[in-house]
């Protein structure tokens, strides 16, 4: 399509019907209660001139361009501020309006470079718009007094440049961070004449800046352009489609020029993301071109061999003779494959169909069982059905919401600042993490409680906040009564001594009374939302703790309307699509278990191919299995299990233990260290299909660019298929979905000609819900009653120790993804360019470790070094980082400990010692006492 | 000790608030659901040669699994 520019109506839509009805300019328009003057007229056909106002924020009234004449009013007032009543008539264009509007922009112009010919933003500046329809001929006063034209460009941020000298302080920067992004690092300063934007008196690299480009599509001139546009030229054409970083799942425009991307830019009319966007899916799009992808297909016998290129058909049929040749002499089950969570629906699908139906076992699994299987299993158990409950939307209408073990500003930041505009609003928050995250206070956000528990002990605390909840005669009795069931039997448990507040206050160390006042806030406050990350799923009690928050959320009401419910924020962009499609071990598309066998034969019929009724390994026995012998070659997709997954040591002995490994991927990662096969992957600029975030929204991922391998992943895999003798074939990714809509319930009304009609859908979609639920479990829960489990607390076995006094949990930040390969390859890397341990000060001081140390941090199973930041946002025994970086290889020190029902593994509680490199002072602050008595042997 | 015989002990405790013969069988009925034959066949053999590494209740939900 060519450049898409999406209409600008000036101010955001008012909610509710349209009730009001005005005239503009003789054209009549009805609109609902509250919208400005310039809306109704914008609906009406007429476009009001405006500088200040835009509808991705509320009006402003500073340009004075917009100015109307009211029949019955006196003076010319904004119309961006002036809401319409009923039977009200409008000029927009008069003599005197022409007149005030010259005035004005002769102003703005007497201060501005003219330079349009070669400026960026030649042909896409509101200003030189603006001029043009208010039929500007002269500028009286000249452009020798004083102006701005001198100020200096800062070209500080690796992907937009702020030229000072073209800024018309409209603030509508100002106003997109602080609005629309909620981080307020941008501030007009001076007064009058002076006034000008600044980022907190420095440069935007040094301020508060999160560079999610709020601001740069915000400004109406060049002051604020992508570097991109300064050095390729305006784009001109657009290609909608789907971030392919974190779980919100953006919808962006890709603006090319010719064949080249020359930028990203969030699309008004994504579901998830409305417009706005993060410093990834904005910018971070160039590891697509890197220089260090793989384009070829490559193969080599022993992974101590230099790779050798070959075509397309040498590597199927090395692969599938390879997988044939291990079958036949281990056994059937002796291969299987991981698919990826950062691939399409279609292209997952594919994968765990070649596994099912033509390696003829289960051993599918997926990288969601490293961040979010205790989700599905403990969703499925309480409501039925393993997904959040809500959208992103929901959080609107939230009272309290209830962050748990979720960093929504670094691993989620577009529904974060979704979550801070009602936070701003005056909805209340709980925040239940060991660290102090931005969350818990920042402008104008503050927690009303932080609960700084220690690491491992979610049940704990959840368990008490029930307990109040029930002990102080706080559930919902109505809600339980009428859809819940084996309430009573829980309601005994929750209610033992032993789950108060005061009991588990020493385990914990959270003071009761704050766990109680936070219980009794969640249970009263109105809407409470509970929003959780991996900080609840990665512990060995993660599938209780899922369990626990429905529990809660049941007990007080809090699921199936707007505004409440338990959201899971996943992880990578298809973690929610890659669990859809089938591909855990015990699972069909549609998590019905291989064990059914009316739900097995329906898929036999339609894949012409027989299938096992026995549930396969998961990741982690894939791995022991691996090392005992009995599983032998391994089909990777799209993940770098070398880097990401726990216990490296362990899993580098798997992956060498193996004849064969297949990694399908964009680059050589570190799992590539150990593979035989590898097939050249397509970066989400390629690929043509769907990714589900985590609401459940499946949105269309187009191909901007062909694949620059020559084929598609989902190709790749159906002709190793047909290798094998297993038929496989499709003509478009169209044909896939359509064949998983055929088969799965709750995507049975799901096409791409829907998709492409409405934008994007979320399941369920099918007869009951053609265009989809945004809410689920309303009248009723999937699974008929909402089912109360009891969640005992189980202590983790790992414990800080003497020797290894400290817990490590891990995280990611906002400016890296996963294992970084992507972010690694990009500019990114200036804000974060290496793995470092945060460690309180307290715990560095008695270690002799001083801001910025190499240090040593040491776990049962493994050792590594990085550079130490003193960070008092860590509780004391508590240290921090990430793995980011394969050079740092935070994994080697976590531990083969994970969840008891899911295998997900404890990321986020290793005992280790951290001590300066090369110095003996572990030994010695292996004396130190940790301030967490509960995890001390 | 043995993956399988970890993994089932970390279920068993998890259901230890149940009665015994409630909680064996549904410590049998999740390791029947979610782990692969194989995985199942080891536990048998570590039933064998080394049950005092199990936790009671998975011991007895193994034996289920055996019945």
């Amino acid at each position: 399509m060519s450049l898409l520019k999406e209409p600008d109506l000036g101010t955001p839509a008012k909610p509710g019907p349209a009730t009001v009805s005005v005239e503009v300019d003789g054209l009549p328009v009805t609109v609902p209660e509250g919208t400005s003057v310039m809306r109704a007229a914008a609906l009406s056909g007429i476009d009001i001139p405006k500088l200040c106002a835009t509808d991705s924020l509320e009006a402003f009234g500073s340009c004075r361009l917009c100015l109307v004449e009211i029949d019955g009013r006196r003076g010319t007032p904004a119309s961006c501020t002036t809401p319409v009543a009923e039977g009200m008539k409008v000029s927009t264009q008069t003599p005197k309006l022409e007149k005030l509007r010259q005035g004005v922009m002769e102003l703005y112009i007497s201060d501005h470079p003219l330079d349009c010919l070669t400026c960026s933003a030649n042909g896409d500046c509101e200003l030189q718009d603006m001029s043009g329809a208010v039929g500007l001929r002269q500028v009286r006063y000249g452009y020798e007094g004083a102006n701005h034209l001198d100020e200096k460009t800062d070209s500080s941020n690796p992907y937009f440049d702020f030229e000072a000298s073209k800024c018309i302080a409209c603030s509508r920067c100002v106003r997109a961070c602080g609005e629309v992004q909620g981080t307020f690092a941008l501030t007009i300063e001076g007064r009058g004449f002076g006034s000008k934007v600044s980022a907190g008196g420095t440069d935007f690299m040094s301020s508060e800046c999160v560079s999610c480009g709020a601001c740069v599509q915000a400004c109406p001139t060049a002051t604020l352009q992508e570097k991109s546009v300064v050095q390729l030229g305006m784009p001109s054409r657009s290609v909608i489609t789907t971030c392919a970083y974190c779980g919100v799942g953006c919808s962006f425009k890709a603006e090319l020029r010719g064949a080249e991307l020359v930028r990203m830019v969030p699309y008004k009319d994504g579901g998830a993301n409305e417009g706005h966007s993060c410093v990834k899916g904005r910018f971070a799009f160039g590891y697509a071109t890197h220089p260090d992808r793989v384009l070829t297909p490559m193969i080599r016998e022993k992974i101590t061999d230099e790779w050798r290129p070959v075509d397309w058909d040498t590597v199927i049929s090395f692969t599938a003779n390879k997988l044939r040749e291990i079958q036949a002499r281990y056994g059937v089950g002796a291969i299987g494959g991981i698919t990826s969570s950062r691939t399409t629906n279609e292209e997952v699908y594919v994968v765990q169909k070649m596994i099912r139906a033509a390696f003829g076992n289960n051993n599918v699994d997926t990288c969601a069982r490293v961040c979010h299987s205790p989700t599905g299993y403990g969703l499925k158990q309480t409501f039925g059905t393993s997904a959040g409950t809500q959208d992103f939307r929901s959080v609107a209408k939230s009272d309290v919401i209830m962050v748990i073990g979720a960093n929504p500003t670094d691993g989620h930041p577009v529904f974060a600042s979704r979550m801070k505009r009602r936070l701003r609003e005056g909805a209340k928050l709980i925040v239940i993490d060991p660290r102090r995250i931005d969350l818990v206070r920042s402008p104008h956000v503050q927690a009303q409680h932080h609960l700084q528990l220690a690491p491992g002990t979610n049940v704990a605390v959840v368990n008490a906040m029930a307990h109040v909840v029930l002990t102080e005669g706080l559930v919902d009795r109505s809600f339980v009564d009428e859809r819940c069931e084996d309430f009573d039997g829980w309601a005994e448990f929750i209610a033992r001594p032993e789950n108060s507040p005061e009991a588990v206050e020493e385990l914990t160390g959270v003071p009761a009374e704050e766990v109680r006042a936070a219980a009794r806030l969640f249970a009263t406050g109105g809407n409470g939302a509970i929003y959780y990350g991996l900080g609840v799923t990665e512990h060995s009690q993660g599938s209780t703790m899922v369990m626990g928050m429905a529990n809660l959320a049941m007990a007080t009401g809090n699921i199936g309307r707007e505004g409440v419910g338990i959201n899971p924020l996943r992880g990578q962009n298809n973690v929610q699509g890659s669990c859809d499609m089938g591909s855990f071990p015990h699972e069909l598309p549609g998590y019905r278990h291989v064990s059914d066998d009316v739900v097995r034969g329906v898929f036999e019929n339609m894949w012409g191919s027989t299938l096992m009724a026995e549930p396969g390994l998961r990741i982690p026995n894939m791995f022991d299995a691996a090392i005992e012998g009995s599983f032998r070659a391994l089909y990777v997709q799209g993940e770098d299990i070398a880097q990401s997954d726990p216990n490296i040591k362990h899993v580098h002995a798997a992956l060498k233990a193996l004849e064969l490994v297949v990694v399908q991927d964009l680059f050589l990662n570190e799992t590539a260290k150990f593979a035989h096969v590898f097939l050249p992957g397509t970066s989400f600029l390629e690929k043509d299909g769907t990714f589900t975030n985590a609401e459940r929204r499946i949105n269309r991922v187009r191909p901007v660019m062909p694949p620059k391998t020559g084929k598609h992943e989902w190709q790749i895999v159906a002709e190793i298929a047909q290798a094998m003798g297993y038929p496989m074939r499709y003509d478009d990714p169209s044909e896939i979905m359509d064949e998983i809509a055929a088969l799965t319930p709750t995507f049975a009304g799901v096409s791409f000609e829907k998709l492409d009609k409405l934008g994007s859908v979320q399941w369920p979609c099918n007869e009951n819900a053609p265009e989809g639920t945004p809410i689920m479990h309303m009248d009723g829960f999937v699974r008929g009653k909402g089912r109360f489990v009891q969640t005992p607390f189980v202590p983790t076995r790992e414990r800080s120790t003497r020797k290894y006094p400290l817990i490590l949990t891990t995280g990611r930040i906002l400016s890296q993804y996963n294992v970084g390969a992507q972010t690694r390859r990009t500019g990114n890397v200036a804000w974060h360019s290496e793995d470092v341990l945060e460690i309180h000060p307290h715990d560095a001081e008695v270690r002799g470790i001083n801001d910025g140390d190499e240090v040593t941090l040491a776990s049962r199973v493994g050792a590594t070094s990085l550079r130490a930041v003193l960070a008092d946002r860590m509780p004391v025994g508590v240290v921090y980082t990430t793995f980011h970086h394969p050079v740092t290889g935070a994994n080697v020190v976590t531990t083969e400990n994970s969840d008891w029902a899911t295998n997900c593994p404890e990321y986020k509680v290793t005992a280790v010692q951290v001590g300066l490199k090369n110095s003996t002072a572990p030994a010695q602050a292996g004396q130190v006492e940790t301030m967490l008595p509960a995890m001390v042997d | 000790m043995s993956p399988q015989v970890r993994m089932a002990n970390d279920i068993a405790v998890q259901f230890q608030h149940q009665a015994p013969d409630v909680a064996a069988a549904a410590i049998a009925e999740h390791i029947r659901a979610f782990w692969d034959p194989r995985m199942r066949a080891e536990l048998m053999r570590r039933v064998e040669s080394e049950p005092g590494t199990l936790d009671p209740l998975a011991l007895a939900a193994a034996r289920l699994l055996a019945g």
